[in-house]
């Protein structure tokens, strides 16, 4: 059975640190995620929660445990380092914000209920209403030193709940003033000793309560430093200094008490969304709204950065495949392309395509990057950025970078400023081995062909231009072989030899405009897919040139797996999508899934799997080559996966889990993979591309680690043991690596033999001297050469 | 309501003086406000900050400090001289020539016998410890505490000088704050409000508040709030908070900052319900504290005053000639002419150009009190606190020339207020115990007729004359708001108008019913019958009905009643921001009408017109008046001073960074 899973996203609303600093703890759809501060490493997490996990907070009395909240109307008690659920309280409403006060005996929940905005607060079980005049944004409720009051704030209106008088205060503001001040508040944080309230205000102004027990006498006073809405507050656990933060990505420390001095930690990537510290005060992390966690020191230097998927805006170029990593591609940090391990659910890095500073600030037309596309060997990519598509002067830059084997990176290597006359459409690279080629149609009713220039002429340069009765062209795509270059000109097809660039036909068959294009694959070569507006499907045969069959479904994306005869495509109706997976050369679709998601699809790609499923079950074959992922409007990444797979990642995890009672530090990282190799030999994967190889640990180094100092001998005679133990055991092997390289057919048995390897045999069979010619080699090697040095020194 | 033509005279430079000091005194509620020209007001802080006195400085007089002692004014100077004022009479009292320790602002008087420890550094501020026993000095670089008794320096405190290239300045201890509970608070030269331990000399907190000065700091009687005046132009407010609800350990916490100045704040105060502020940009600033007030009201709004609650303008209503009153000159215009007719709101082409008469200097270093000219344009006259003077004016054609008059009676040597009777035949001269002499004026010179005086024996000097249009009453208003009318026939005080608890701001009699028309500083009106003894039936009606609130919130006074001699039911006011004209013959507006209504009133048919007007007709087209007079031929001389122009004759304000320039 497959089943639909949410690829991991780090990040969320809120993290929260462990005491001691050595976990974090983050809110991630309907699971909390727990991190390691030191390495950045995902641990495991806490799994539970039907919906959304809304807030988490770890519990005062006990300082191993966490809160969570969730939409779903429960409160989990955990334990955070073994993941056990303690304890599963029943809140009937929406919980959006958990608050837990410091105060260790009364332990208090709030919970706003969103339709009808009623706050309940839970003391042992006990509910009772404090107001039901609350903030839909969870961060405009705090509690009061030792959890002697609640501090809640809506809109203009400030209110502070004092749960012994069982009184409400409350204040509001003026919401707006000649200055053009916008007084609205945006959250709040309670000092942790003082009776001092922090509110954070739409213009980004910081005001500090203070004596809000008199309705009259109350007092604030006011700070300005951010430039948009504040958007959280967090005091430090002593109280010295208050911590804000906004859009400007700033982390801001104001000192308490004395006015304006404060200190900047700029420039830490989206806009910060929550603040928190742990409870010694030795680190903070901030979340971000770009799906980051930043740790950052208490002397305000990052430690450590929790990268998720980048979540930018929206996601303008299509997911890709970088070919050599294998990592998804998209849209990541503004004017960047990410590069995102799905393996290993982590981010790897990010690629400056735009390379202009961008400003952090609402409202501001800046360089995006619009599309992009890889070659089929992924040495050549190919970016175009956009600036002012809503305004009618629009700018935009075709660049192209070159993969340097040196730097294991993209290097710019052309920037063409006008490319085309109005914006690129779309773009393809052929898929041929021998020659890249890149083509690009844009609004302007042109498509162009680039090649690379002749000889020693490394850049790229306009090959050929073509067009078709001035239409606007709107989608282009190579066949499999490369042979063949289709462009759709509105309702027309053009079919386009590339070698002489001579139009061989046209398709004109349906009733409204081509929005997608492909090429069937492999056996299905002959077929060509193409969409329209007007919800048709439509298969040509190529041979013939005619149409092969035609269905009418509303296709909003198609998506052909490079690897199999495979096509998916995402139908969007009436407010839910389907998809269907089927092969261009049979109308009938292999595998029909009703219902993936509420939102439209408009990318999906198929990523290759790194081993080969063999499902043998019909309607899951189809996922044994390659896998599929597909983003929704939501920009949520979802992706199909099989039984057998879920139950491989769930026993992973477990296993994960009690390795992680051990500290993750570099030792145990080269001990551990060595351990984890031997354990699941079986299933071994090549280790990523972007990653240097670890070094092979061996039983010596562990021995040698492991063995308690005191009894271990004098390092001197350690040494030479260590090193030979680094070493590769012969010289025999040495040569049978090279042959290795040589010969393709040996590669097949390489994977068994270097297992063996791994294990510390020293077994010959690729030897392939004889017994005589190695005796010869020895005596050779022995043989004193000193004579040598002799002469070459008395040479004058 | 009627048309009139406009003379719109911006030519008056007067620049109002910056302030440098301020002192509260808590029992009559009066606030001292001194200038850099030497010169005290006196404000009235619950009769809607009404300047009630104003004693008129000297050259080179500058004051550096001001205090009350109980009812007594006391103020030093850079000079060295401390100064007791006589309030009833506007003037100094004396004059004591202290140490030669400039500059040093005081509390509490009869410290003079003070014999400190000899110090190097100049004492830049002092401040008294309420048991009297103990007393901080402000310095360079450091605070040091005395003992009275002995003289000797107890504590020295030092001041850290700014960080970087301000190091190598000196940081002066502008202001110093002794509190009762021991805490000295100190504002200096770097931008820093500190806290010291008088028992220890230990700094407990610093704040910072500015890049530039404090220079200014005050505290509030029961000592919970301190307000800091900065050259930025902001006041920073610290209150004495608990910081946790219900317990007594209370700090001193930074809390609100105002900013109403452009330029230095020389001077704070904290009254009980507001902070007001003065400084180089001359304005006086009132900010309310919003916690201290019981009822919001037009009494308890934000206020700034920028222009003296006095004439600083006469008219010669027949000849079309304006006296202009600077604190050392006198100037005389002749007010220039324009051609034909225009339709109303249109501006005329001006025929001649107003003219520059005359340029008096005053004699002596005394700065001039009061001045007049006469209607006709003949006789001027000023009055210092030491002597005063009458000028004859001759104007043939382009030649002006004046003879001073030498022989004065000897009863006119000063005088607090100055009035013309309508005929230009007599000049009535307010003096002290608030008696008004009278003298007639001829080709020949003058002669003393005689004394006017009250029968109440009130001492208050008076601020306003008002003599009637056919030469027969005189009206005097003084300090203790009391209005006298006497008859100039028998010389004998006529009556007096009930004393209402304002200040009165303007008065006039009606030149054809001969009633006396008086504002208020509280913006109440008053018609007084002078026949009869007795308030007319409008001023009944209107007391009965109440005054619309636009027209109570208003928040400066009216300066000048006058009255339409086309129409005899318009009055005309003006206070600073506006020209109104009421019409006795209409109806009175309650709280419910429309009170700014003239364009209402436009778009209305005649008949439609008569059902939705009322008695106030305000014209706003002028803005920052100083003086509006009407003249004989049915025209207004409007005198603006507007601030823009004031501001631009202020030094330049430190510069500051201001967001996204």
């Amino acid at each position: 059975e497959e089943c639909i899973k949410c690829v991991e996203i780090t990040g969320g609303q809120c993290a929260s640190l462990s005491h001691g600093c050595r976990f974090v703890l983050c809110a991630s759809g309907d699971l909390v995620k727990v991190y390691s501060t030191r390495t950045e490493e995902w641990l495991h997490s806490l799994q539970g929660h039907t919906n959304q996990v809304t807030g988490i907070a770890l519990n005062p009395a006990n300082h191993l445990q966490v809160y969570s909240c969730s939409a779903d109307g429960t409160v989990k008690l955990w334990d955070f380092i073994d993941g056990i659920l303690i304890k599963v309280q029943l809140v009937l409403y929406k919980c959006m914000k958990l608050c837990v006060s410091a105060w260790p005996e009364c332990f208090q929940l709030v919970a706003v209920h969103l339709p009808k905005s009623a706050e309940q607060e839970v003391e042992a079980k006990e509910m009772s209403v404090v107001s039901s005049h609350i903030s839909s944004n969870p961060s405009c409720t705090a509690f009061g030193r030792g959890g002697e009051y609640i501090a809640f704030a809506r809109r203009l209106q400030l209110n502070v709940y004092f749960f012994r008088k069982q009184k409400t205060c409350s204040f509001s503001l003026k919401a707006t003033d000649k200055k053009g001040a916008q007084n609205a508040f945006t959250c709040i944080t309670c000092h942790p000793t003082d009776d001092c309230i922090a509110t954070g205000h739409e213009d980004g102004k910081i005001r500090l309560w203070r004596n809000f027990i008199h309705k009259k006498e109350y007092t604030y006073s006011t700070q300005h430093w951010h430039h948009n809405a504040v958007n959280t507050l967090c005091f430090t656990p002593e109280g010295t200094h208050l911590l804000s933060g906004g859009i400007e990505s700033v982390l801001v420390q104001w000192q308490y008490g004395a006015g304006n001095r404060k200190e900047f930690l700029p420039r830490l990537g989206g806009s910060i969304l929550h603040i928190s510290a742990s409870s010694d005060g030795q680190l903070f992390c901030t979340s971000h709204s770009d799906n980051k966690i930043t740790v950052i020191e208490s002397s305000f230097k990052v430690c450590g950065v929790l990268q998720g998927l980048v979540k930018g805006d929206a996601v303008l170029t299509d997911l890709m495949i970088d070919p050599r990593s294998k990592a998804l591609v998209l849209n990541g940090k503004p004017g960047h392309l990410q590069f995102y391990s799905l393996l290993r659910d982590k981010h790897l890095y990010n690629l400056d395509i735009v390379q202009q500073e961008y400003i952090y600030e609402a409202g501001l037309d800046q360089f995006e990057v619009a599309k992009a596309a890889f070659d089929i060997k992924g040495s050549w990519l190919a970016t175009v950025e956009e600036r002012g598509q809503k305004s009618s002067d629009l700018e935009f830059f075709l660049k192209l970078w070159a993969f340097d084997e040196r730097t294991q990176s993209f290097v710019l290597n052309t920037t063409i400023t006008a490319a085309h006359t109005d914006r690129i459409i779309s773009m393809c690279f052929s898929s041929s081995e021998e020659t890249t080629m890149l083509v690009t149609i844009a609004e302007d009713g042109q498509f162009k062909a680039w090649c690379q220039g002749a000889d020693n002429q490394n850049f790229w340069s306009c090959d050929f231009v073509g067009s078709y009765h001035n239409l606007k062209p709107t989608n282009c795509s190579f066949s499999a072989d490369s042979s063949l270059l289709a462009v759709s000109f509105q309702e027309v097809i053009t079919i386009w030899s590339p070698e002489t660039w001579e139009m061989l036909t046209t398709l004109c068959q349906p009733p409204g405009i081509i929005r997608d294009l492909c090429f069937g694959r492999l056996s299905c070569s002959k077929y060509l897919l193409g969409t329209t507006t007007r919800n048709l499907l439509c298969c040509w045969n190529l041979l013939t040139c005619a149409l092969e069959w035609s269905s009418s479904v509303e296709v909003s994306k198609l998506q052909p797996d490079p690897l199999s005869e495979n096509v998916a495509a995402f139908s969007y109706q009436s407010k839910h999508t389907d998809l269907f997976v089927f092969k261009p050369s049979e109308p009938r679709p292999l595998f029909t899934n009703k219902n993936v998601c509420s939102e439209k699809v408009h990318r999906a790609v198929f990523v290759p799997r790194e081993e080969l499923l063999n499902n043998c079950d019909e309607s899951s074959q189809w996922l044994n080559r390659s896998q599929l992922y597909f983003l929704t409007q939501n920009m949520d990444l979802l992706t199909f996966s099989t039984a057998t797979e879920e139950d491989r990642m769930l026993s992973s995890s477990k296993q994960l889990v009690i390795d992680d009672s051990v500290a993750v530090t570099p030792f145990y990282l080269l001990l551990g993979k060595h351990r984890q190799q031997q354990q699941k030999l079986n299933t071994q994967s090549h280790p990523a591309a972007d990653k240097p190889q670890q070094p092979q640990g061996s039983v010596t180094i562990k021995e040698l680690l492991h063995t308690p100092a005191h009894v271990l001998p004098a390092a001197s005679v350690l040494c030479s043991m260590f090193v030979n133990s680094l070493l590769i055991s012969n010289t025999g092997e040495m040569d049978s690596e090279k042959e290795e390289e040589d010969s393709e057919e040996e590669m097949e048995a390489c994977d068994s033999q270097q297992e063996l390897r791994v294990q510390g045999s020293v077994d010959e069979v690729m030897l392939k001297l004889s017994k005589a010619q190695e005796r010869e080699l020895k005596r050779v090697r022995k043989t004193d050469f000193s004579w040598m040095a002799d002469l070459i020194d008395s040479k004058p | 309501m009627g048309e009139f033509k406009v003379h719109r005279v911006r030519f008056f430079d007067y620049m109002p003086s910056g302030i440098r000091a301020l002192a509260f005194n808590g029992d009559t509620e009066r606030m001292a406000v001194a200038r850099m020209d030497g010169s005290v007001e006196i404000f009235h802080c619950s009769d809607r900050f009404f300047q009630e006195k104003i004693i008129p400085g000297r050259e080179q007089c500058g004051i550096e400090g001001l205090s009350w002692v109980g009812e007594r004014l006391f103020s030093a100077g850079l000079n060295g001289g401390i100064t007791e004022y006589d309030l009833t009479n506007q003037k100094v009292k004396y004059t004591i020539d202290a140490y030669k320790i400039p500059w040093y602002t005081f509390l509490i008087l009869c410290f003079y016998h003070l014999n400190l420890d000899r110090q190097k550094s100049r004492i830049v501020s002092l401040s008294w410890h309420t048991s009297g026993s103990k007393i901080a000095a402000g310095m360079m670089d450091m605070i040091q505490i005395f003992n009275v008794e002995t003289g000797h320096s107890i504590h020295r405190m030092l001041a850290d000088r700014g960080v970087g290239t301000s190091r190598s300045k000196e940081c002066v201890v502008w202001s110093v704050v002794y509190l009762s509970d021991g805490t000295i608070v100190s504002g200096d030269s770097v931008g820093m409000v500190k806290l010291w331990d008088d028992q220890t000399g230990t700094l407990i907190k610093s704040h910072n508040v500015t890049k530039c000065d404090v220079l200014a700091l005050s505290v509030s009687q029961n000592e919970d709030s301190l307000v800091a005046g900065t050259s930025e132009g902001t006041v920073v407010q610290f209150q004495f908070v608990s910081m946790v609800l219900g317990k007594d350990d209370k700090e001193w916490v930074r809390t609100r900052t105002f900013k109403n100045h452009t330029h230095d704040i020389r001077a704070v105060a904290e009254i009980t319900t507001a902070v007001v502020s003065g400084g180089m940009d001359a304005q006086l600033v009132v900010k309310p504290l919003l916690d201290k007030i019981e009822v919001r009201s037009a009494a308890s709004a934000l206020r700034k005053i920028h222009f003296p609650h006095r004439r600083l303008v006469f008219c010669a209503r027949n000849s079309g000639l304006m006296l202009f009153q600077y604190p050392g000159h006198l100037e005389l215009w002749r007010l220039g002419e324009s051609e034909g007719k225009g339709i109303p709101g249109s501006s005329l082409f001006v025929k001649r150009n107003p003219e520059k008469l005359l340029h008096l200097k005053v004699k002596g270093e005394d700065h001039i009190r009061c001045s007049a000219v006469s209607p006709c344009g003949e006789w001027i006259v000023y009055s210092t606190a030491s002597s005063l003077r009458l000028y004859r004016l001759h104007c043939d054609n382009n030649n002006v020339s004046i003879t001073k008059i030498s022989k004065l009676p000897k009863v006119l040597s000063s005088a607090n207020q100055l009035c013309f009777s309508s005929d230009s035949s007599h000049l009535f001269s307010a003096s002290t115990q608030s008696s008004v002499h009278i003298v007639s004026l001829s080709q020949s010179g003058c002669k003393f007729v005689g004394t006017l005086k009250p029968k109440s024996g009130s001492h208050q000097a008076i601020h306003l004359l008002a003599a009637s249009e056919d030469g027969e009453w005189l009206a005097s208003a003084n300090s203790d708001h009391e209005v006298h009318i006497y008859n100039l026939q028998t010389r004998k005080a006529h009556c007096t108008v009930p004393v209402y608890s304002s200040a009165v701001t303007a008065m006039g009699i009606h030149p054809t019913t001969n009633c006396l028309f008086m504002m208020y500083a509280d913006q109440q009106m008053c018609e007084y019958s002078i026949e009869q003894k007795q308030y007319t039936d409008w001023s009944r009606t209107v007391q009965r009905k109440g005054l619309h609130r636009l027209w109570m919130e208003r928040d400066t006074p009216c300066l000048n009643v006058m009255f339409n001699p086309q129409n005899p039911s318009h009055v005309i006011l003006h206070d600073t921001y506006m020209l109104c004209i009421i019409d006795q013959s209409l109806p009175l507006p309650d709280d419910k009408t429309q009170f700014y209504n003239q364009l209402t009133l436009k778009s209305l048919t005649e008949d439609q017109r008569k059902s939705h007007s009322h008695a106030f007709k305000v014209c706003k087209t002028f803005k920052d008046i100083l003086c509006v007079e009407l003249i004989s031929d049915q025209s207004l001389v409007v005198v603006e001073r507007p601030l823009e122009d004031v501001a631009t004759q202020l030094p330049a304000p430190i510069k500051q960074k201001k967001f996204a320039t």
